[in-house]
């Protein structure tokens, strides 16, 4: 197993920051705004590898910092300090060190995004078939019958009705916007994912066939993944390893079995518990 | 003189419950080895950590104590105590099975697929483990009806059987079993103990947790008994006064 992603020292902070804001903020002091600036600490110091092929869990609850953490490594944000090196095929990326350019290239190419919301992930001016043909377009495909075929390939691999591919997205069901999504994420063939929530507000049977489908997907590919979720029940089928965060600190990692059965931090410990 | 596969020294495992305040004495002192193509038997009380061995050594619980030197198929020596999370892992996938008492599964994936998946992850095709898997849980007797039906809805001992193929199938180097023969009828519970000697003569080092006596001394090769930790309250100095936990090890001839 290959190291795809090496992240270090990862911090993000909201607000102009103050010498003291790290040693005020944290699970110990039971917050992540800083009492004498009033910055919001999002994410402090997170270091985590990823391989290739393996399905990483973040999980906490809300304003714990998990979905800062993959919003910096899509770029969607820019970190405050830290490094990320992605092992590319063609060589490592030191991705905060990149140039607009070349971070857009690993955006639109190399990495795929599902959102929580799918409004951030799809354009719902356009048809879902033209949402996927915007990213191939990104990557130079530029015949139209490719594109079409390659988006039909897509949407049936993800079980999104074919004769429906040409409306938005914005008429279809919560769960088939996030296969719609799934689609457009994987339509460059992208070695590492993020799934921000992916299933979260979905009805039970439809989570199910969700999460299925992305098993699918990792054992097809072996595409690796960055899954943030607060339920332990998508950490425990999806994830081998997972990291557990509280206000912005990773305050605990390990393999998936063991996080669920013997968590070590009283926090983890609080969580297991109280799962349903 | 052979050289264990497997050989704990010292372990321990105690749980902290941050909530309660609380520090919960599960095993303590633990000694053992295990032999390729033997079986080792742990047995004592319940309430003296003999499950919590077994989660030690996959890491399914973090051990708390001592040294779990495991020697890999290519004669490496690791303390799984503590050994990284994918050096970890690739030897679930590779070498050390486990079979539990209880079988997690998802109600909607059957029967053979749930047993065949240890061999996908190993990267054999779908269709060949799933023949494996059909020769495993023909020689569990587990009725073919069944294969295509998720274990979700089955009997205690059905479950145990589709538990006991998938912990089989892979014919790891090193396998955990805990109370293989729990639910089981006495028809069924000889076809596993015939699987067990079959699987020993090909070589599988085994560490078997065991109530009956009487199976005890059929499977084997050493036993080990554990006895559960000294409370510490005042039962704690009445064990004391009875001794450490000096593990009585027997070896049949």
């Amino acid at each position: 197993m290959r190291k795809i992603l090496e992240v270090r020292n990862l911090s993000k902070i909201y607000g102009k920051g103050c010498p003291r804001c790290i040693e005020s903020t944290g699970p110990e002091a039971d917050t992540n705004m800083c009492p004498h600036c009033g910055s919001v600490v999002a994410i402090h110091d997170v270091s985590f590898d990823l391989h290739e092929g393996e399905i990483l869990g973040l999980m906490g609850e809300s304003g714990s910092g998990k979905s800062t953490v993959v919003k910096n490594l899509y770029f969607d944000q820019t970190p405050t300090s830290g490094e990320a090196r992605f092992f590319d095929e063609a060589g490592t990326q030191d991705m905060f060190h990149l140039n607009a350019a070349q971070q857009r290239r690993l955006r639109n190419q190399r990495f795929g995004m599902v959102y929580q919301n799918p409004h951030l992930g799809l354009n719902f001016g356009i048809s879902s078939g033209g949402n996927i043909a915007e990213r191939l377009l990104m990557n130079d495909v530029s015949h139209y019958g490719e594109i079409r075929e390659r988006a039909k390939e897509l949407l049936s691999r993800t079980e999104v009705l074919l004769s429906r591919m040409d409306e938005s997205p914005g008429n279809f069901s919560g769960g088939m916007q996030q296969r719609v999504q799934i689609a457009k994420a994987l339509a460059t063939n992208p070695p590492l994912l993020y799934l921000d929530e992916v299933t979260t507000g979905l009805d039970l049977s439809v989570q199910a066939r969700i999460l299925d489908l992305i098993l699918e997907i990792q054992q097809e590919r072996n595409t690796a993944m960055i899954v943030v979720t607060h339920d332990l029940g998508v950490i425990r089928l999806l994830t081998g390893r997972a990291l557990v965060m509280k206000y912005g600190r990773v305050i605990e990692s390990g393999l998936t079995d063991q996080i669920l059965e013997d968590p070590q931090h009283a926090y983890t410990q609080r969580l297991v518990a109280s799962a349903l | 003189m052979k050289t264990p596969i497997l050989k704990i020294e010292g372990f321990g495992k105690h749980f902290t419950l941050h909530e309660q305040n609380k520090r919960i004495p599960s095993s303590h002192n633990v000694n053992l080895e295990v032999y390729a193509g033997e079986l080792t038997a742990l047995i004592g009380p319940t309430g003296a950590g003999k499950s919590s061995v077994l989660k030690g050594i996959y890491r399914t619980y973090l051990p708390s104590a001592g040294k779990i030197l495991y020697r890999d198929k290519n004669g490496v020596e690791v303390d799984l105590a503590q050994a990284d999370e994918y050096r970890m892992l690739q030897l679930r996938h590779e070498e050390i099975g486990f079979v539990t008492q209880f079988l997690f599964c998802l109600p909607r994936q059957s029967t053979l697929d749930v047993v065949a998946h240890p061999l996908v992850v190993r990267g054999m095709s779908r269709e060949a483990a799933r023949t494996k898997a059909a020769e495993m849980l023909t020689a569990l007797n587990l009725p073919e009806r069944l294969w295509s039906i998720s274990p979700a809805t089955f009997s205690g001992g059905e479950k145990q059987r589709v538990n006991l193929a998938r912990g089989l199938v892979a014919r790891p180097r090193l396998l955990l079993l805990d109370e293989p023969t729990a639910s089981l009828d006495p028809v069924t519970a000889e076809r596993v103990i015939a699987l067990i000697e079959q699987i020993k003569a090909e070589g599988v080092a085994m560490l078997a947790i065991f109530h009956h006596p009487e199976l005890t001394q059929r499977l084997g090769d050493r036993v080990v008994e554990l006895t559960p930790p000294p409370a510490t309250s005042k039962q704690a100095d009445i064990k004391e006064k009875s001794g450490t936990n000096e593990q009585k090890v027997e070896v049949f001839a």
